[in-house]
């Protein structure tokens, strides 16, 4: 799960790393006394959405007065931001950071990711800050520095102060430089994140460490235990369809293709997509109704795959163990008694019962093309979309 | 002899008068796995299934001698059940739970490194379909008849499409030593190349399929193993083709966040350590007759 720009800093700031003074806010009414507010001279109008890379997009805006605050926030809220991480679709900017400018001396980069080679967590820091970690991977790879924390233990101030030399942070400021990396590190593991980057991470003129961009995401897995992230889940940065489809419990992700998916486990999903595509089509999700794929699962992935315009053709395709073909086939027959499907459907079935599960779906009212392997499938998924 | 379990493997089912344990506990001995009772804290005394209900996992091995467990408690006590198995002295564990968050995981293989390698449990999955030597034992929620007597060990990321690989052998004639789900998750318990090393050395295993996706370092690191170190053929699959980077495909393990994690890079790369690659997963059987053939001949 991924949360906002303003809500990372908050997050990281009681964890003792120093964020610029700024304020959330959701219209251009409140804006311009938002900026008297924080005060100073010149502020930054910074909109909120999940996606990197917003300077570039005209996501970011310098103001010189609390007017020209107002007129910017006016100008961004309600706005579609297209952002090299968003997609064609963009995302919907309706909430506003606003921030007291800061005088940049030194941009740092530090990011906190889980390493699944060493199985801990890695801690990469650079001297190139404001770059995207993929680039000063590719163009300065030798400003790189990485510490791996030991998770039993925690982080240690050692290994903060050896990054914070390992940036060429000046001796008198090394220990706020420390204190800003163990405080990241210490929020990565007490609540559950799987990421953390402040980008940049400057020392300002007047000789502040400042997280000037902060991002963090966290396991989805852990939310039951981090009721206070989880609120923070902000559901219009998500694409409808996978608010849908994760607010009924299922794995969806939507594409650009249009043979739309209908598959029991992710491997098997993933796989019957290589198959279109091998097959000349291009899939229109991914869609994992579970293992066990219940007749309950089938009628929500049904109701979900035609919210989608794109599909012209739908898939399903079944691997039935425990809970054999010809109950799955039962699902299937009584979800297209629910919902209505206007596109050529394909069924490959197969498993325990295959046959009885055919004889099912034959037997019924369905308009449907059988199936026999996953080639098989994939094939006629294609050819009925001419 | 099998790898993990063999036909009088005791195993114990921890979760066992759940819902889910009591359903998957009366597959297991349907199929003739031997399920020698379970652990419920709280119920100890009573019996489930006609065996006998620990209150902790030191307690049943104890009184039975068990050296397997399979665990189905919930997400969020799964890390506790885990190190418990591991400290009872149970020697493989396979935990099928969906949900168990990443740092519990880490923390369950830390807490492990405090036994040598002899006292080791050796942990498959999370989130996974667990172990099946078949015509011996299952350790797992696997359907079992799919999964004909033989000779070629399978390892998968995936259940579904571990379960659509065993079908396509028996379809072609062609059995399983022994099958393991490792599971989907981005931290697992046993990876690629825990099992292949596995496989290696038991002789009732000629050949292996291996079943990854996008993802993780751990099939390039299995592939670089076991050009170094492995006579045995391997076959392999990786999905993923059409997956975008940055997206969880569905198993929170399938991600493509670095170079060699998507399923082209991980081809190429497998196929630089020797590794023969079924082209589509609709030929994952054949290209296994393939490699069998082109051995014997």
């Amino acid at each position: 799960m991924d949360i906002h720009e303003y809500q990372a800093k908050e997050i990281l700031s009681s964890f003792g790393v120093t964020i610029p003074r700024g304020g959330i806010v959701y219209s251009p009414e409140t804006a311009e006394n938002k900026a008297r507010e924080i005060g100073g001279s010149k502020w930054v109008v910074k909109a909120q959405i999940h996606s990197g890379a917003r300077g570039k997009a005209g996501g970011i805006i310098v103001c010189n007065s609390p007017l020209e605050v107002a007129q910017a926030t006016d100008k961004l809220l309600g706005k579609k931001l297209v952002t090299n991480q968003t997609g064609p679709e963009g995302k919907i900017v309706n909430r506003i950071y606003i921030e007291e400018a800061t005088d940049i001396e030194k941009e740092l980069y530090l990011g906190l990711v889980f390493d699944r080679i060493s199985e801990s967590i890695m801690v990469v820091a650079s001297t190139e800050g404001g770059m995207s970690v993929e680039e000063i991977a590719k163009e300065k790879p030798e400003t790189i520095i990485r510490s791996k924390i030991e998770v039993a233990v925690g982080i240690q101030n050692f290994q903060a102060r050896e990054l914070a030399f390992g940036l060429g942070i000046e001796p008198e400021l090394i220990r706020r430089a420390s204190e800003t990396i163990v405080g990241c590190a210490k929020a990565f593991s007490e609540l559950d994140a799987t990421m953390v980057e402040v980008n940049p991470l400057v020392i300002s003129k007047q000789k502040q460490i400042l997280a000037l961009d902060c991002k963090m995401s966290f396991d989805n897995n852990a939310m039951f235990r981090r009721d206070k992230v989880s609120e923070l889940r902000d559901k219009t940065q998500e694409e409808e369809k996978e608010v849908y489809a994760s607010d009924r419990g299922l794995n969806y992700v939507s594409l650009d293709g249009n043979i739309g998916n209908i598959i029991n486990g992710a491997g098997l999903a993933m796989a019957s997509m290589d198959m279109i595509k091998l097959a000349g089509g291009e899939p229109a999700n991914f869609l994992d109704v579970g293992g066990g794929a219940t007749p309950e699962k089938i009628v929500k992935a049904f109701r979900l795959i035609t919210m989608d315009k794109k599909v012209k053709v739908i898939l399903v395709n079944i691997f039935a163990g425990i809970n054999r073909c010809d109950w799955v086939a039962e699902g299937i027959v009584q979800a297209l008694e629910k919902v209505e499907i206007k596109v050529p459907l394909v069924i490959r079935l197969a498993g325990t019962n295959v046959e009885k599960g055919n004889k099912i779906l034959q037997d019924s009212k369905i308009n449907y093309i059988e199936a026999d392997t996953l080639e098989d499938a994939a094939n006629k998924a294609v050819a009925a979309l001419k | 002899m099998a790898v993990f379990i063999e036909k009088d493997t005791k195993i114990l089912i921890q979760g066992f008068t759940g819902k889910m344990g009591t359903f998957h506990a009366e597959e297991m001995i349907k199929y003739g796995s031997n399920v020698i009772g379970g652990v419920t804290p709280g119920k100890g005394g009573q019996k489930h299934l006609n065996r006998p209900v620990f209150n902790t996992v030191k307690d049943a091995v104890k009184h039975t001698g068990a050296t397997a467990s399979i665990l189905f408690v919930p997400p969020a006590f799964a890390a506790d059940s885990a190190m418990e198995a591991a400290d009872a002295g149970i020697k493989t564990c396979v935990a099928i739970v969906d949900g168990i968050p990443s740092h519990d995981m880490i923390r369950i293989k830390r807490y492990m490194r405090r036994y040598s390698r002899k006292e080791k449990m050796t942990l498959v999955g999370p989130n996974c379909a667990g172990i099946i030597s078949p015509g011996k034992s299952m350790l797992g929620i696997m359907p079992g008849h799919i999964y004909k007597e033989g000779r070629v060990g399978i390892i998968s990321r995936s259940g579904t499409l571990g379960y659509e690989a065993a079908q396509q052998l028996k379809n072609l004639n062609i059995g399983v030593s022994t099958s393991v789900g490792i599971g989907g998750d981005p931290i697992n318990g046993s990876s690629f190349r825990d099992i292949i090393e596995k496989f290696e050395t038991d002789d009732e295993t000629d050949m292996i399929l291996m079943i990854g996706e996008i993802g993780g370092p751990q099939e390039v690191a299995a592939g670089e193993f076991a050009k170094e170190n492995m006579k045995k053929p391997i076959v392999g699959y990786i999905a993923g083709l059409t997956a975008p980077k940055g997206r969880v495909m569905g198993h929170a393990g399938a991600i493509v966040s670095a170079y060699g994690e998507s399923a082209v890079e991980k081809v190429e790369l497998l196929k630089e350590c020797g590794v023969t690659i079924s082209k589509n997963p609709s030929v994952m059987g054949e290209t296994v007759k393939q490699v069998l053939n082109s051995k014997i001949s």
